[in-house]
Formats: C-alpha cells, structure tokens, sequence
C-alpha cells in the first residue's frame, strides 16, 4: 500500500470491498461446516444458530472412533491414490504418443478420449453395477480403482499430452542420434521434464476420485465404502446428527482444499483439459 | 524425424490405454445397450424378457423424463449466465492493479468452492438452509423476512440447487475469464483506453476476443457437469420435493436404483449418452478450432 498518490484509497475502497463480499461469500460456508462439527448435537440444532459457543471435538471422537469414519477414509486414500496411479501409468505413455507420433485416426481417439469426460457417470454405474454383481467383486477396492479410471485417464492424457507438446524436440533429435530407443527418449528425456503436468494431472485425478459419490453409493456396502458414501450414510432417519456430518464432511473437505491451493496456480488448465492456461 | 516411428512403438505407447478404456468404458455400454432391450426389474427377476424397443418407446413419451430433461436445461439457462456475469466482474475486480495482498487471498478463496466435494455441498445445504436452526433463515430474519421453507417447497428447493450451483461454480468461471483476461497484450489495452474511457467499449471490443476460448471451455464443461449433476442434489434434496429437483442423472439414478427397473433406466442412460454425445461433439468442433488456431 506504500507509494500510492493521495486520494487513492478512495478511489481503492469499492474495490476492497467487493473483493472482502467475494471472500466472504467463498468461504463462509466453509467456515460454517467447520465451526458445526465443533458443535455438541444439541447446539448443532439449537435454533436460532449460536455464532460464539465453546467447541467440542466429541464429533470426530465419535465419527473416527465408534462409527468407523476413520476406515471409510482409508478406503478413499486407498481407491484414490491407486485410481491415480493407474491413470499415470496407462496415460502418460498414451499422452506421449499422442504429442509426439503421427498416426491414422489420432483425431478420433482425442476425441473419444474427451467425450469420456463429458459422460455421465450414471450412464456406467448401471452395467457396471450389473456387470459386477454377476462376477462377484460388489463391494471391493478393485472396482471403482478401475471404474475411476474413466474419468482419470482422460485427464491425465489431456495435460500430459499439452506438458509433452512443449518439450522442444532437438533433444529428442540428439538422443536419436546417439542411438536411444523411443522408450529410452520417453523414460530418460521427456518423462522427467514433463513432471510439472504429470504432477498437476495427479492432483486432479486424486481429487476427482476422492471426491466420487454416485460409483461409492451404488458399487459399495460396507468393505469398501468410501468417505463420501459414509457421509451420506448419516442422513437415515429423522434427527440427523448433524454434528456428526459435518465433522465427516471436514474431514473429507480438508485434504482436498490443501490440494486444490497447492496446485492453484494450475487449476483452470486442469479443469478446462488445457483448453485454458 | 516426427512420425518416423513404427507402429509397434506406437501400439506399445497407446495401446495399453485404449484397451483400458474400452474395457472399461465401452464394454459397460454395450452392456446397457443389451439391457434396455430387456424387461428387467431386480425385484421381478423371474420376469427378464426380451422386448425389443419398448423401453425406448416408454422413455421417449414419458413426461416426467422429458420434465427432468427440461429441469436440468432450465438450471444451465439460469445458472450459467448468472456464473458468466458474476465471474466476469470478479475477474476484471482481479485484474485491476493495487492491493496485491486482498487479490492474492481472493484468487486463494475462490478454490475452496470449487475444492469443496460435491456430496458436502448437499450436506451444507440441508445445514445451512435448514428451516428451523439454519444460518440463512437467522440472517435474513436480521434484515427482517420470516423465515423460509428452503428444502420443503418446490420452488424454493429448486432455487437452492441453483444457488448453490452459482456458488461452486462462479470461482471456476471468474478463473477461466481472469486467464483469458491475461493474454490481453498490454500496448493493445493501453491503446484503447487512451481512445476510450467507457469499461464496456475496451470489454467488448478489446478484451471479449481474448475471453472467447474459455467462455467456449466454460459452455462445454458446465453443459456436461450440469447433465451429470447427481450428488449434490442427492444429498440435499433426493430430487425432491415430489420431483421439483429431480435433474436427468438423479432421475435415471432412482429408476434404476431406488424403482429397480434398470431395463427402463438403461433406455434412459443410452439416451442421455446419445445427447451427450451429439453435444460434446458439437461443442467440441467449436473449442478444437478455437484453440489449435
């Protein structure tokens, strides 16, 4: 605020304050989730709601503790860190393909790619469901480590392949000449300079598959049951522990927002698939 | 040196993902496709026939499919440009030059909305909004209003789910506008505004192209998120009351999963691929041009 002409906070105050009414209107209820899980049940639904009260930290004692929330986490860190793992695995390779070979049909394939994106996860979830309940593996890791992957590999291969583009090709000339093989290029050369949206591509592929609900709810019991599915679980019957819930929503909430501030920077061109840098 | 791979590298760097995906992705629908060609309800097992396209027919004369598809359109005709509107002002407050520290904290701020997992925006909801203790109903009794049945009236539950669609998803489109806002070359800009003083003239005529590309990405991606919308609508209102928020994706959810007719329901889900995908497609010719010019 140093070095501004006379006048000028004037002339800043609208601006201050409609940035304030942005945070505000971002944050509270965030803020809200927090301070309700810090809440005993009768508080929880005292009404008119308290703003000042004395916070407790019976709600996550119960959820993690009697309730089992604690597992159900386990379960999504499991499915997510697994789901992504695959993702990279199988797509940064394909996304490497697609920057940097020429080939027959490589249009039709981004585009398929794509519109897996665009697809409704219900459109699935209902074979699969079938398909699953037949062969036995309902209510497993294995599934929706796999049926993730329908959301995760497009992502991965949008950014990696827009990360891969940008890799100037003389060192890849260079290493021809010294006789590498493609694979060699792709693991020694490319791979380590792509980290950056390989890392970035991860990200979000852990935060989609840890946020997933519809693919929990219908493909999990109990076993496998993932945080958001829990959460959900909460909401039989009248008197909902609403403390309860919101603790368990905080403790979903809280990796994902540390994760979304790390990779800020990068977060439109993750959600746009690179359409926006 | 481009392209002057063998074939087998290639199939050996793709290959592995196509087929995961094909597994995965196609197996399944042609698997609804087979099944909504059955009469097939878990609870009446004994019953699985062959019908044909009867399925098909019900879907495509059934009102309250149609009226589910009308909802969801209707929440993207009234979500969207509020999100367009609202994120173009946050953007251009962005960009203004001076109080570095605030502007740092609000591009900070705008991630926890759309950081926040979808199922607990329901669940805020039903807190938030709730008739008896919620915090809405206590702040606008401040400035005077009784209280309000949010989540229990039709209309009221329906505005909720557009409310707070506008709410996660503004940040998104503010960012999206911001970066397109930041391509504006600088000489361009100060050129204009020594022609001109009016904000609107240096929007429309200087800016607006730059801010194309990402208002296309932005049209696709909320078109696409909106038929998908399932779980914040599920943990908030079920797609209740009667059917008041009862969008396409929560609609084929219930008839397969909570009515059992999953032969009806596949019918359902193939018809909204099909929209889905003439749409993607659609929208996607457009973006592909935008951006690989």
């Amino acid at each position: 605020m140093t070095g501004l002409a006379p006048g000028a906070g004037r002339r800043l105050a609208p601006q201050i304050a409609l940035l304030l009414l942005v945070i505000l209107f971002c944050v509270f209820p965030f803020y809200w989730m927090v301070t309700t899980s810090l809440k005993t049940q009768l508080l929880a639904l005292q009404a008119p709601p308290a703003w000042i009260f004395e916070p407790t930290l019976s709600n996550y004692r119960a959820v993690l503790i009697d309730d089992g929330v604690g597992r159900t986490l386990i379960n999504s860190l499991i499915v997510a860190i697994s789901t992504t793992a695959l993702a990279i695995a199988l797509g940064a390779p394909a996304a490497y393909a697609l920057a940097r070979f020429e080939f027959r049909g490589k249009k039709d394939l981004w585009f398929w790619f794509i519109t897996n994106r665009m697809v409704s996860p219900i459109v699935l979830a209902l074979p699969f469901f079938l398909i699953v309940r037949k062969i036995g593996l309902l209510d497993t890791q294995l599934v929706l480590i796999l049926i993730y992957l329908t959301f995760n590999l497009p992502i991965v291969i949008w950014i990696c392949t827009d990360q891969f583009r940008s890799i100037p090709y003389d060192l890849d000339e260079a290493a021809i000449l010294e006789g590498a093989s493609q694979f060699r290029i792709f693991r020694s050369i490319c791979l380590p300079l792509a980290m950056p949206g390989v890392a970035v591509s991860a990200i979000f592929a852990f935060i989609f598959s840890w946020n997933e609900l519809l693919f929990a709810l219908v493909l999990t019991r109990s076993n496998a049951r993932t945080a958001p599915a829990m959460a959900v679980s909460f909401m039989e019957g009248y008197n909902l522990p609403f403390g309860k819930i919101m603790a368990t929503s905080t403790l979903i909430v809280i990796p994902v927002i540390i994760f979304a501030l790390i990779a800020s920077k990068q977060l439109v061109r993750g959600l746009t698939m690179g359409a926006v840098k | 040196m481009r392209g002057s791979v063998g074939r087998k590298t290639i199939i050996a760097f793709i290959g592995p993902a196509v087929l995961a995906l094909a597994v995965i992705g196609i197996g399944p629908l042609l698997f609804a496709a087979w099944t909504s060609l059955l009469n097939f309800n878990l609870t009446k097992l004994r019953d699985v026939r062959f019908i044909g396209l009867e399925n098909y027919a019900n879907v495509l004369t059934d009102e309250a499919f149609w009226a589910a598809m009308g909802r969801t359109f209707t929440l993207l005709g009234i979500a969207l440009p509020v999100q367009i509107a609202l994120g173009l002002g946050i953007a251009l407050l962005l960009s203004q030059p001076g109080v570095g520290f605030l502007r740092t904290l609000t591009r900070l701020s705008l991630v926890v909305p759309m950081a926040t997992t979808y199922a607990v925006v329901g669940l805020l909801g039903q807190v938030m909004f709730n008739i008896k203790f919620g915090v809405v109903n206590q702040l606008i009794g401040f400035l005077g209003f009784s209280p309000v049945n949010w989540i229990g009236d039709s209309t009221n539950a329906f505005i909720l789910v557009v409310f707070w669609d506008i709410w996660q998803w503004t940040p998104f489109v503010a960012l999206v506008l911001l970066a397109g806002l930041t391509t504006v070359p600088g000489e361009i800009e100060e050129a204009a505004r020594l022609e001109t003083r009016k904000w609107w003239t240096i929007l429309r005529h200087v800016q607006l192209p730059f801010l194309i590309p990402g208002l296309t990405a932005v049209l696709i991606l909320r078109t696409a998120d909106t038929l998908k919308l399932f779980d914040m609508v599920f943990t908030m209102t079920r797609g209740g009351p009667g059917a008041a928020t009862e969008f396409v994706s929560v609609m084929i959810q219930r008839v397969g999963f909570r009515a059992f007719n999953l032969g009806l329901a596949s019918a359902q889900a193939i018809i909204l691929l099909i929209i889905t995908i003439i749409l993607s497609q659609l929208y996607l010719k457009l973006v592909y041009k935008e951006v690989r010019q």
